[in-house]
């Protein structure tokens, strides 16, 4: 019945949701943990949603200028300021680290033990690198530029707000992700996934780590480009 | 998809869609840095956020190759989310129209309460 479902045309695939929601014992044919770990990312898609639209609704309100992100992320080494390109920086750390997961994730079907952990080690120090720099910004913005949750001197002063929130609570998400991936990893490296027989516990971690990617692919669209 | 391996595909995939996200997050830098405006700006901005989104949670997350029944559970809940969207731009527009209103009225000044 399952390579029926998605190997089958749309009519059989409708059909399998019909028969998966309709049987006694499971609805999803996928191991417990890995649902769980979709419900959890999909209640956590509404939080930083409702953050996102909060952000939007304080902007659109404003009746003084919302300051020009891609001016206050500019940094310059020694010449010209370059528009945004720390955080074009962030962005591509954070691609590559959920590239290494994927294969982190593909190793472990192999059997791959070695690289596994260490595709989740670079994983985690990509996050870290993340945090760091993160956390790079939040100084200068804070200490530089006077930005606070209540005002700054460039414009609206619901920015330090949004910006606070909405970074604050994904970078919370990555450091907590480059925890949750260290100890995996230190079980795989001992061998724990062997004994059970599945690497599958690898595959949820490796849901949230691309889930974190995927609300920063949001607010770089939402907060840093628009 | 034999339960006992879950989720294998060959390594090729994963490496030109890992490829792909970084050609479009280039993109996405590139709207910022050429400075474009307007329309044109926000529609690239959004047309380069929904394909990266979407080979993320298609490829990455394997949702492609998941049975409907999860794929439908987790993907049409967000749907409310464009109506909550745009509730708010809705009442958002509102409220700006009031306070440029309220405050283009001079002798609106509430810093001291009269009575």
């Amino acid at each position: 019945m399952a390579s029926e479902a998605i190997a089958g045309t749309a009519e059989t695939r409708v059909g399998s949701i019909v028969n998966d929601w309709s049987d006694d014992k499971q609805t999803f044919h996928v191991p417990w943990g890995k649902a769980m770990m979709w419900i959890f990312l999909l209640s956590d898609t509404f939080i930083f949603s409702c953050f996102l639209i909060g952000y939007m609704h304080v902007r659109i309100t404003s009746t003084i200028p919302w300051p020009n992100p891609s001016e206050v992320f500019a940094l310059s080494f020694g010449g010209e300021p370059i528009p945004l390109i720390l955080i074009a920086i962030m962005t591509f750390v954070l691609i590559t680290s959920s590239g290494t997961m994927a294969m982190a994730v593909n190793f472990g079907y192999r059997r791959n033990k070695k690289a596994t952990v260490l595709l989740m080690a670079a994983t985690a120090l990509l996050g870290v690198m993340f945090v760091g720099m993160q956390a790079f910004e939040w100084t200068k913005l804070i200490v530089d530029e006077g930005v606070r949750p209540w005002g700054n001197p460039m414009g609206a002063p619901q920015f330090g707000a949004a910006f606070f929130m909405i970074t604050g609570f994904h970078g919370m998400h990555v450091s907590a992700g480059v925890i949750y991936l260290s100890i995996i990893a230190n079980r795989v490296r001992r061998g724990d996934y062997d004994k059970k027989g599945n690497y599958e516990t690898v595959e949820i971690a490796g849901l949230y780590w691309h889930f974190v990617d995927l609300v920063w692919v949001f607010i770089f669209a939402f907060f840093y480009l628009w | 998809m034999s339960a006992a391996e879950g989720q294998q595909h060959p390594i090729s995939v994963y490496l030109w869609i890992w490829g792909l996200l970084f050609v479009l997050s280039g993109f996405s830098y590139m709207v910022d840095y050429l400075q474009l405006q307007g329309y044109l700006r926000w529609s690239l901005i959004l047309l380069f956020m929904f394909l990266k989104a979407g080979f993320i949670v298609a490829i990455f997350m394997h949702m492609a190759w998941e049975r409907m029944a999860l794929i439908t559970a987790i993907l049409l809940p967000p749907i409310a989310l464009l109506f909550f969207i745009a509730f708010m731009a809705i009442e958002g527009d509102y409220i700006f129209a009031v306070r440029e209103f309220i405050f283009s009225i001079v002798d609106f000044v509430p810093q001291s309460p009269h009575h």
